[in-house]
């Protein structure tokens, strides 16, 4: 089970609280060595999936694979395996740093503890605050504590619930540097995020709403299967035209980033000829490609109306 | 009514309203709200009665004669005594007041119809198990009277000279393991059981609702811990804690109140580990259930509440109607009640309180597997 193709290998997962599904049939395969992204709105069923994976939670149908065992039968040697952060701060805030650490390597067994939480510390920057109790972290670096917690006995697999989440940009970035260097090692991760730059930075990744993959693969993957054409539209005031075009026959989204509008659309030639009288004249316009927040606001809009 | 208003009738309404809401919501909290007035009602206005009757009585007669019978009959009729038996020898009486099965033996000595119609006055043995003084000293009161008046019946007629001068029989009461009726021997050792069962059903009770209310069992579920290793992981801290409470009462109750100490304390030391398991299982049996920390200490109180006015430690136990004793057989402070105060006061050994051991170890048998089966190790 060393080779495996995939890490991850789940098929038509569900589940459903109080006769609500939250995750409907969901099928996913994760390569080793990945940075997986997990997208999608709030209550969409990403934090229920990535518990399922790690024997949180039971799902109510679906079979598959985690690191080679039986997500169902094998929770346990799961557990052993990987490492999973929640949503929330779920270290003690009553222990200090290394308290922490300490209590979570004994747990998994972690041989040559000391060392291995010394080199942690400061592998994480984390020895100034060695004898702070956790609770008095900023939200940083109570992010950095709970990482070096569930890396410290080697996991092949990370699952991170929305990790970055009210974390600063220079946190953000220290963080993703971390999981770079970790998937050149040959650990995957599966993150879950709303920040559409940190999806970018994703191998590969999937979009979830109301419990339902709506798409998945690269992110240029993604964009080039959701047939959006955008057009970019800037110029002095530019925002006051976004009423007007929002009315138009064609245009989907319109939405503003700084003095450039974006306009999108699925039916190209339609958005064009509608746009038609904005194109040249005040405003500077220029045909571009749909970000991914684009895409996924569609879809999302598209999903609600089926 | 501006946003400047010293007292604003609209903002206060809006707080009253909201607090009602969030009462409705606490289920447990709601129900016990309810519920431990009730409790309360029912334990304080029908089990509780400081002046216990039908306590049980053995009799050890070394005669029977008419004049045995008629005291014997006027004790039943009494209501403070009830006469479980006769048995044939002090020996087997003793091991009965020991083990706490009695509360009275009476020994009628030999000859003694003998010597109360030649006017010499003979003695009547009450031996009381005067451990808990309250439980007692009424039935004692009663008896002089109760055995001089059934005497007095039949000694009419001819023998009725015999009722007047000094009395016809002479009462000897034998309160044995406490003589001077001191409350303190009683209610100190009774402490140890109290209070370990409000500390350590209060504490544990928190342990785990505090896991789930800080978030930090998400964590805990994602590791490999088993749920054994939590739950007895959780207790042991609070085993060593117990036993530094123990200590602590003992102790003082040996220097500061003088409580005599005549029984084996290693065996009461070992004995006391059955019994802070079995408070720390209903207290980690309610963590399983209670949502927030609040529930958790009111469901520790609710269990608190008949443990310590049912148990024996309160009001005489003998002294409540069947059912509360029945409850009251059910709770593990009840026999550990029994036990210390067997152990200190009595002298009693493993036969003696193993009686009451095997209640306690079944209420924690009951407990743990309840808290083990609602332990999810899941998040459903």
């Amino acid at each position: 089970m060393s080779e495996a193709p995939y890490v991850i290998d789940v098929r038509h997962l569900t589940k459903s609280f109080a006769g609500k599904t939250v995750v409907n049939n969901l099928s996913l395969q994760v390569e080793p060595g990945e940075i997986y992204g997990f997208l999608g709105p709030n209550g969409s069923g990403k934090t229920t999936f990535i518990r399922m994976l790690c024997g949180l939670l039971r799902p109510d149908a679906g079979s598959g694979s985690c690191l080679g065992y039986d997500v169902l039968a094998e929770s346990d040697r799961i557990k052993a395996n990987i490492g999973y952060m929640a949503q929330r701060f779920s270290l003690y805030e009553d222990l200090s740093v290394r308290e922490n650490l300490i209590f979570m390597g004994r747990i998994y067994g972690v041989p040559d503890l000391d060392a291995a939480v010394d080199a942690m510390l400061e592998r994480m920057q984390l020895t100034p605050f060695t004898g702070q109790l956790a609770g008095t972290l900023s939200g940083g670096w109570k992010q950095r504590l709970a990482l070096s917690a569930c890396l410290l006995h080697r996991p092949r697999l990370l699952l991170l619930d929305e990790p970055t989440a009210g974390v600063d940009p220079k946190a953000r970035r220290d963080f993703w540097d971390d999981i770079y260097t970790l998937a050149a090692q040959g650990v995957t991760s599966l993150i879950s995020t709303h920040y559409m730059d940190e999806a970018e930075r994703c191998h590969r990744l999937a979009y979830l709403a109301y419990g339902n993959l709506l798409t998945s693969g690269t992110a240029d993957e993604v964009i080039r299967a959701s047939g959006l054409t955008t057009w970019s539209l800037s110029g002095k005031n530019v925002h006051a035209l976004a009423p007007r075009l929002k009315a138009l026959a064609g245009v989907e989204q319109v939405v503003p980033f700084g003095n450039v509008l974006h306009i999108s659309g699925h039916d190209a030639a339609r958005l064009e000829l509608s746009l038609q009288p904005f194109l040249h004249g005040e405003y500077s316009s220029q045909k571009t490609e749909a970000n991914l927040e684009e895409v996924f606001i569609s879809l999302m809009q598209q999903h609600k109306v089926i | 009514m501006g946003a400047g208003a010293f007292f604003s009738f609209r903002r206060f309404r809006a707080m009253v309203g909201k607090e009602f809401v969030q009462m409705r919501r606490d289920r447990i909290t709601f129900a016990m709200m309810i519920g431990i007035p009730i409790l309360q009602m029912i334990i304080f206005g029908f089990a509780i009665n400081a002046d216990p009757k039908q306590l049980p009585t053995v009799i050890v007669a070394a005669e029977h004669s008419t004049y045995s019978r008629a005291i014997i009959a006027a004790m039943q009729n009494s209501a403070y005594f009830r006469v479980v038996r006769t048995v044939a020898s002090e020996a087997e009486a003793d091991l009965l007041v020991e083990e706490g099965r009695v509360q009275f033996v009476l020994s009628i000595p030999e000859q003694f119809s003998r010597r109360l119609l030649r006017g010499e006055s003979p003695a009547l043995l009450l031996t009381a198990d005067a451990t808990d003084p309250a439980a007692t000293s009424n039935a004692v009161g009663a008896f002089r009277q109760l055995a001089e008046a059934a005497l007095a019946r039949d000694l009419e007629g001819p023998l009725h000279h015999l009722r007047r001068g000094k009395a016809p029989l002479e009462v000897i009461v034998h309160p044995r393991f406490n003589p001077e009726a001191i409350t303190q021997y009683n209610i100190v050792p009774g402490l140890m059981g109290v209070v370990l069962t409000m500390t350590l059903v209060i504490i544990t009770a928190l342990a785990m609702t505090r896991e789930r209310e800080r978030g930090t069992m998400e964590n805990l579920l994602s590791t490999p811990v088993k749920p054994m290793e939590v739950m007895i992981g959780k207790i042991m801290p609070y085993i060593i804690v117990g036993y530094v409470q123990v200590s602590v009462i003992l102790l003082a109750g040996r220097f500061l109140f003088r409580v005599p100490m005549i029984g084996n304390i290693p065996l009461l030391l070992a004995v006391s580990l059955l019994f802070i398991a079995a408070n720390l299982g209903v207290g980690l049996t309610f963590s399983t259930i209670a949502r927030n920390q609040l529930q958790a200490v009111q469901m520790a109180f609710f269990f608190f509440l008949p443990s310590i006015l049912l148990s024996g430690f309160m009001f005489p136990f003998r002294g409540m109607p069947v059912w509360a004793q029945c409850i009251g057989e059910i709770l593990p402070l009840t026999h550990y009640l029994r036990i210390v105060r067997g152990i200190l006061l009595k002298g009693n050994d493993f036969a003696h309180i193993l009686p009451n051991l095997w209640p306690i170890a079944l209420f924690l048998l009951v407990a743990l597997s309840i808290g083990l089966k609602r332990y999810r190790r899941t998040l459903d």
